[in-house]
């Protein structure tokens, strides 16, 4: 097991090591962070000054060891206008974001899974075909109409729920809804045509001829079998519902990562960008290698492909 | 049976009995196809169809709400926005919009994304190693964010959009292009092309290539349909499609601060995105089925 871990932490590390190229290319090369940091009348002799100053004069690879040197240690820089460490100004939105992007799994997986089941348990009956429609229906949504649609009946409407704000678990509920529907169509689906699979496999058959329970037969080997291609999916598309989160924060004023982000994005405030860029990939190595150790819990198979 | 007593080419009213019977089976791809038809007809008729320019507006007629609400009228069957513009031919220009940036988008990233999977898979060793190592890069990492990113340094436009979503999208291609590439290169009719000299380029390009269409059409399919709910949401944001054009995603955007009390503004919209894309959807998974129908029920 260590070793099979090992390998996928090597490839997660060049993967990181990818975006941390990714991340110094966008706004070293392609932007000129000095555009938004002095103003446009700037004298030219004074811009050429505060660029030595910077470093900004220096070879690319040079600025890219120093990038790459202060991202390992966590540090990217001022943010260009709350002149606060941009890693700490992301850490501190990290949470919210980390609580709407596990609502949502989780949400997710407690709809998708048992519907999976029960869908390839009866299917061609109208419980599947209903399954089914809806996840072909999720799928095609786009989740941030989607949550505005929430909003406009739950909140304006029949005054349910509150549009935004954070804190309690009513705030949480629509961004979470809003945001298992990125997900569960696919893990629904998947664990549709696992079962599929399952169900008619040689040791479902031998589990219900030896007279086991029809619920042991699916708790104990069906299910626990179908589960592999979820996880799996759940792992590869982690970065992904990271990206529903964001959508998902932006529609409901959540004050995570996203909303940091976008505002960033607006006022080209490189530091922060870069800040979210690396922790987020690394957020997602982690998931990843957890992932990896659970498919191996599952299938201790794996390992050795 | 008797095998002999079977003709060997099958009469003309079977072979169309059994097509509109594999159709049937189909029926929700063929619907999805029409409604995917009837919305390129309306992008590309837009200017005749639409009752009124889009980009025109009396300021006196502004906030209309839908005809078939109290207010509302006939002249402007879903009424008009904040600058009194009807709300209809808007909806209507703006899959212009939409069609255009997603297929651009796609016709981008396919290319690009099929030539690193065509290499990648049939190159094996370092090349393969490379572009796996991008490829793993790009799978891991959120889209969204990557293409806000983007958008955020070279700056909000049309063409940089299409650029931003056409350059990142190229994984999915890849990734199916290559294991396709790598299941078929050690197949007999490949080593029978190399045998009679056929060169790597020749190999690819007229033996590998043909076999990869069916899978590249599904997916290119399920991407337009990816690639209009990005543009959507990047326009939504205000980093996409700059007003004053027409757009789904600039639509809800300028709606957001008016639907809590006129719903519409935001439902219209996002039905025409959602209707799009569902349509979209249902084509693609058609066109699996057609092309590969024993995997219809997975």
């Amino acid at each position: 097991m260590a070793r099979y871990l090992l390998r996928s932490l090597v490839r997660m590390m060049v993967a990181i090591w990818g975006i941390s190229v990714m991340a110094f290319v966008l706004t070293y090369v392609i932007g000129d962070p000095l555009t938004v940091l002095l103003p446009w009348d700037t004298p030219r002799e004074a811009r050429e000054e505060y660029r030595r100053q910077m470093g900004l004069d220096q070879p690319l690879l040079v600025q890219y060891l120093r990038f790459a040197g202060g991202a390992v240690r966590g540090d990217f820089g001022n943010s260009f206008y709350a002149k606060k460490p941009a890693t700490s100004l992301v850490l501190e939105r990290m949470p919210a974001t980390l609580i709407l992007t596990f609502s949502g799994l989780i949400l997710a997986l407690a709809i998708s899974i048992p519907a999976g089941v029960i869908s390839a348990y009866k299917r061609y009956t109208w419980i599947d075909n209903v399954v089914t429609i809806l996840a072909i229906a999720g799928q095609a949504m786009p989740i941030f109409w989607f949550g505005l649609m929430l909003i406009i009946l739950f909140a304006v409407n029949l005054r349910l729920l509150p549009a935004s704000g954070y804190g309690t678990w009513q705030n949480l509920l629509l961004p979470a809804v809003c945001l298992s529907v990125f997900l569960a169509p696919i893990t629904m689906r998947l664990m549709r045509s696992g079962m599929l699979d399952v169900l008619h496999a040689d040791y479902v058959r031998t589990a219900r001829s030896k007279g086991l329970a029809e619920a042991t037969v699916l708790l104990r080997h069906a299910i626990r079998n179908a589960l592999i291609p979820v996880v799996a999916v759940i792992g590869l598309q982690f970065g992904q519902l990271l990206g529903g989160a964001i959508v998902t924060e932006t529609v409901f004023a959540w004050p995570g990562v996203a909303s940091l982000v976008v505002n960033a994005i607006r006022n080209t405030d490189y530091p922060i960008v870069q800040a979210a860029v690396m922790l987020l990939a690394g957020l997602i190595t982690v998931i990843n290698l957890i992932t990896d150790a659970i498919i191996y819990t599952l299938d201790p198979r794996i390992s050795r492909q | 049976m008797n095998t002999e007593a079977m003709p060997l080419v099958k009469p003309r009213s079977f072979r169309l009995r059994h097509l509109l019977s594999r159709l049937w089976n189909l029926r929700t791809g063929v619907a999805g196809g029409l409604v995917v038809v009837v919305v390129c007809v309306m992008a590309v008729l837009a200017p005749v169809l639409a009752p009124y320019d889009p980009y025109d507006g009396e300021i006196l007629n502004r906030l209309r709400p839908p005809a078939w609400m109290e207010r509302g009228s006939a002249e402007f069957l879903l009424g008009t926005d904040l600058l009194g513009r009807d709300y209809l031919s808007r909806i209507m220009h703006g899959a212009r919009i939409s069609l255009t940036v997603a297929a651009l988008a796609v016709a981008l990233s396919c290319t690009l994304g099929t030539l690193l999977g065509l290499l990648a898979g049939y190159f094996g060793h370092s090349v393969d190693w490379i572009i796996s190592a991008g490829l793993d890069v790009m799978m891991a990492f959120p889209f969204v964010l990557l293409a806000l990113a983007v958008i955020a340094v070279v700056g909000p436009s049309l063409p940089n959009m299409i650029a931003v979503l056409g350059i990142t999208g190229w994984p999915l291609y890849t990734r199916v292009v290559r294991a396709e590439v790598q299941r078929l290169k050690v197949l007999e009719f490949v080593l029978a092309a190399r045998t009679l000299g056929a060169s790597d380029v020749r190999i690819i390009v007229r033996h590998l290539f043909p076999n990869l269409l069916n899978a590249l059409v599904v997916i290119v399919s399920l991407e337009v349909a990816r690639m209009i709910i990005l543009e959507a949401f990047l326009s939504f944001l205000g980093l996409g499609v700059q007003p004053p054009t027409p757009s789904w995603g600039g639509m809800l955007g300028e709606a957001r601060e008016l639907m809590f009390d006129r719903w519409w503004m935001a439902a219209f919209p996002g039905m025409a995105i959602f209707v799009t894309t569902l349509a979209i959807n249902l084509f693609g998974d058609g066109l699996r089925d057609w092309f590969s129908p024993y995997s219809k029920n997975y």
